[in-house]
């Protein structure tokens, strides 16, 4: 029975990227000098889990990759080699390495086999010039696990290759007897006796005895039963719960029975080994005699097995408990249970609606009843949109190494601060925030951080911290980019605005003001640009993919203290608060991210210039009004300015004055396609169903100022 | 949403007899591919889309999706009718190079399923010059009345490049990413 490995492809592929950040996370958080065992460890499962996963599907340049990189972490892991910085750089620019192996081989590209080539070497000439503490562990290439093409070996490979050399840790310990008897049923529910068998190697001293007789013959053999059992016989110093952890999925499957019997086992008596019975379950009885021979090599490390690392039960453990804890739901499935919701919620609003037309004895209870729908809806949906929530740690996560480099490129010394990494937004927010902040974090770290010298000639420590941060704030979530390094010069600003043309020679701007101005396109202060950032794109495309996502940014400084970019998003891009406004028969929304103000306008305000349509005044500026029913082409209630009411909207850093008949109300509502039947339309940015089971569509101020400006232009 | 089979038995060569719905708009009767068809509903007040094509009245809340709903009166120049309660609107299912779409089609009444026998299924005669046959699948006898057939994803799938033309040029804004 063949199983078609590719089908699990892009799941290694997924995990194997997200274990490389969190190997990246680990390294980057590695003292020299001092390293914290619990890291090395967690890099060292990134490199195992990888090289596994690729020795069993067939990557063997990965595999053999990872070994040596596994070799070394060993020899960190086992404290026989100190963690130095030329060391942390290069397993740094390995996690690089495989992250584009990785990417090649998904891709089905040929590999960088130069690169790769010269970084093993590195690797292992770093193994061979380790203090000749151990000389025995030399970089001896074990290639049988990439080059065995039966399956038994591949499986055995971390057990034998997991074992360090040195048995020293296998100190005095527990010995355990395991019963284990799958049931038949045991493999349809999902089991994997040989995963099992291997995990318990990497608890502690497994030795392995068979029960294969109520293995049926060969004509009877249903090969989706199990027919084995074991009894095991695990050593080491291990306690009971990681090896019922180790059966945790399997219980009600099969019968268990674990049983301490007395101390260290003197031998290793009769014992077939974990490869050995793992070859019996996967072979039928006519090909016994060659999986024998396959296993043999790996008998040979028998004496190498032993010694696998008690340390290793822990974390191993831990990382258990912590992925029972979530599934991989796709996006598609959670945005289907969202739009349902949506409706339901749409259904529920007409119900109310309804309900409260009602009169009588029973509307009462009706009403009641509704009120209790409104609450379980809410809930519902509050509860739906927060699955599609992910911690912003998924983009900070990138940061660290990004500082790194840059501040090593710089010759600076930055350290970087993470807070509120916890915070939850929505996938899709999560998504298009990366890059605006990349570029914030890149300018805080070219031009904010001072050098090191310049900084302690100010009287600041050496170190620069960049500070990112993200909280909840009302409904919106708030990440903050900051550092304190020289801050923004608004004299430089103001100087390089007027060289530009963007204000008058004697334009007086408040702070606020003059802080906007390094938002417009091409503005950049810095004085000479470097291929890090200051290139006059950034800043102005920061502002408008945040105002994509209908949040904003401002931008406080004080020169020599630093700077502070604040960026407010809303939580979710599925939900609008929104104000209705009434032209004609006609209901809109307006987003209230864009609404400055509603007013009612005084003849007297109003003046019209020439081919240019009218203009109001508004705080001391003068603007535009666009009439939304002459844009949409409705026959409106109010015909002169007095009798509707002008909406002040807000949109790519102008403003207009929106004339509607009437407002109407505020309300959450959800966002919904046009163009999933239709398509795009101009100055609508989607739609909406209102309580009544009507449909009302949703503006887009930028896009209306853009489209007025273009007919004012033309 | 119900999904069917939309397509597949269209250009079949098995299809030798397939189920047609019928309805009548002004004194003609036309037929659609009843596997096109996701169903017939009343008619309810719209919302007018700006800078949509006089055709199209506008779009209808269709359990949670926003479906645009063309007046096949005002497509073919006919004489525009009044919209009552009994005026009936079929929705069906266009393919588009852009992936399935729904449409909302105003009719003044649906008639009948009729089994159609594509032997018996006529070309549309070239009427002048202009492509305005384009759309018309074929003619068939159906009692004594005759039923034009119609290609629905040219009828519409014509208006829906025309519409989508702006789609695809326009940046997408950021609330059609998060439907």
């Amino acid at each position: 029975m063949t199983i078609d490995l590719t089908q699990f492809h892009d799941a290694f592929f997924e995990e194997s990227f997200e274990a490389l950040d969190s190997m990246e996370a680990a390294l980057l958080k590695l003292d020299i000098g001092a390293p914290d065992k619990e890291l090395i460890n967690t890099i060292f499962r990134v490199a195992h889990s990888i090289k596994g996963g690729s020795a069993t599907f067939g990557f063997s340049e990965i595999a053999s990759f990872t070994h040596s990189l596994e070799t070394l972490l060993d020899e960190l892991r086992s404290g026989n080699m100190q963690v130095t910085l030329p060391m942390s750089d290069l397993l740094l620019k390995s996690v690089d390495v495989l992250r584009a192996m990785l990417r090649a081989v998904q891709a089905k590209q040929p590999l960088d086999a130069q690169r790769v080539s010269d970084l093993q070497f590195d690797l292992e000439l770093m193994i061979a010039q380790k203090p000749a503490l151990a000389p025995a562990f030399a970089p001896a290439p074990v290639p049988a696990p990439v080059a065995a093409p039966a399956p038994a070996t591949e499986a055995v490979a971390p057990v034998a290759v997991t074992a360090p050399a040195d048995g020293v840790e296998a100190a005095a310990g527990n010995r355990w007897q395991i019963r284990f008897r799958p049931f038949r049923e045991f493999f349809a529910r999902g089991n994997d006796p040989m995963r099992m068998l291997r995990e318990l190697a990497e608890l502690g001293e497994l030795s392995v005895t068979v029960d294969a007789d109520s293995l049926p013959q060969l004509a009877q053999l249903n090969p989706q039963e199990c027919h084995l059992a074991w009894v095991l016989e695990l050593s080491g110093a291990v306690a009971e719960e990681p090896i019922k952890q180790v059966f945790e999925w399997a219980e009600g499957d099969c019968e268990l029975e674990i049983r301490q019997v007395g101390g260290r086992p003197a031998g290793v008596p009769e014992a077939i080994l974990a490869d050995a019975a793992a070859d019996a379950l996967l072979s039928v009885p006519a090909v016994e005699p060659a999986a024998a021979t396959v296993a043999e090599p790996a008998r040979s490390e028998a004496p190498v097995a032993p010694a696998a690392p008690v340390a290793a039960a822990k974390p191993e453990a831990s990382v258990s408990s912590l992925d029972s804890g979530s599934i991989r739901v796709s996006v598609e499935k959670i945005d289907e249970l969202m739009n349902t919701v949506g409706e339901l919620v749409i259904t529920q609003a007409m119900l109310n609606q309804l309900g409260s037309t009602l009169d009588g004895p029973t509307a009462e209870k009706l009403r009641a009843g509704l009120a209790q729908l409104e609450r379980n809806t809410r809930e519902l949906q509050e509860s739906v949109m927060r699955v599609r929530m992910l911690p912003i740690t998924f983009v900070f996560s990138r940061f660290p190494r990004m500082v790194r480099d840059l501040a090593q490129r710089l010759g600076k010394q930055i350290e970087l601060k993470l807070t509120g990494e916890q915070t939850e937004l929505d996938k899709t927010v999560l998504e298009k925030i990366g890059d605006p902040l990349v570029h914030l974090v890149r300018n805080s770290v070219d031009h904010g951080i001072e050098t090191p010298e310049t900084r302690i000639a100010a009287g600041k420590p050496a170190f620069g911290t960049v500070h990112l941060d993200a909280c909840h704030r009302g409904g919106n979530i708030a990440v903050e980019v900051s550092d304190d390094g020289q801050g923004l010069d608004k004299d430089r600003i103001l100087a390089k605005a007027r060289a530009r043309n963007l204000i008058g020679p004697n334009d007086q701007l408040t702070d606020e003001q003059i802080h906007d101005l390094i938002f417009l396109p091409g503005f950049s202060t810095a004085e000479k640009t470097t291929d890090v950032s200051g290139r006059g794109v950034g800043m102005d495309v920061v502002r408008r993919n945040v105002k994509e996502l209908g949040g904003k940014i401002e931008l406080r400084t004080e020169r020599g203290k630093g700077s502070r970019f604040i960026i407010t998003l809303p939580l979710t891009l599925a939900i609008v608060d929104g104000q209705s406004v009434a032209v004609g028969t006609e209901t809109y929304i307006v987003p209230l991210i864009s609404i400055v103000e509603s007013m009612q306008l005084k003849t007297s305000s109003v003046s019209r210039l020439s081919g240019r349509g009218e203009v109001f005044s508004f705080r001391g500026d003068y603007l535009p009004i666009i009439r939304l029913h002459e844009l949409y082409g409705i026959e409106p209630r109010a015909h002169s300015l007095q009798e509707g009411l002008i909406v002040v909207a807000e949109g790519d850093g102008r403003r207009v004055g929106l004339f509607v008949d009437d407002l109407l109300g505020q309300q959450q509502v959800v966002i919904k396609s046009l163009e999933a039947n239709y398509g795009h339309v101009e100055g609508v940015s989607g739609a909406t169903i209102l309580g009544d089971g009507s449909v009302a569509l949703i503006l887009d101020v930028p896009g209306i100022i853009r489209a007025a400006s273009l007919r004012a232009a033309a | 949403m119900s999904s069917n089979a939309a397509g597949k038995t269209e250009h079949g060569p098995g299809a030798e007899s397939r189920q047609v719905l019928t309805f009548v708009l002004g004194n003609e009767t036309y037929g659609v591919d009843i596997l096109r068809v996701q169903e017939i509903r009343g008619w309810s007040a719209v919302t007018k889309i700006p800078h949509a094509p006089s055709h199209v009245l506008g779009v209808l809340n269709l359990r949670g999706s926003i479906v645009p709903i063309v007046d096949l009166r005002m497509r073919f120049a006919l004489e525009r009718a009044e919209y009552t309660a009994i005026t009936v609107i079929i929705v069906v299912s266009v393919s588009s190079p852009a992936g399935r779409r729904d449409f909302g089609v105003v009719v003044d009444g649906v008639s009948d399923v009729v089994d159609v026998n594509a032997a018996e299924v006529k070309p549309a005669p070239e009427l002048g010059q202009r492509s305005a046959t384009d759309f018309i699948r074929g003619l068939v006898p159906v009692s004594d009345r005759m039923v034009v057939l119609l290609d629905i994803d040219k009828l519409i799938g014509s208006e829906m490049r025309s519409m989508g033309d702006n789609a695809e040029t326009a940046e997408p804004a950021p609330a059609a990413s998060a439907a």
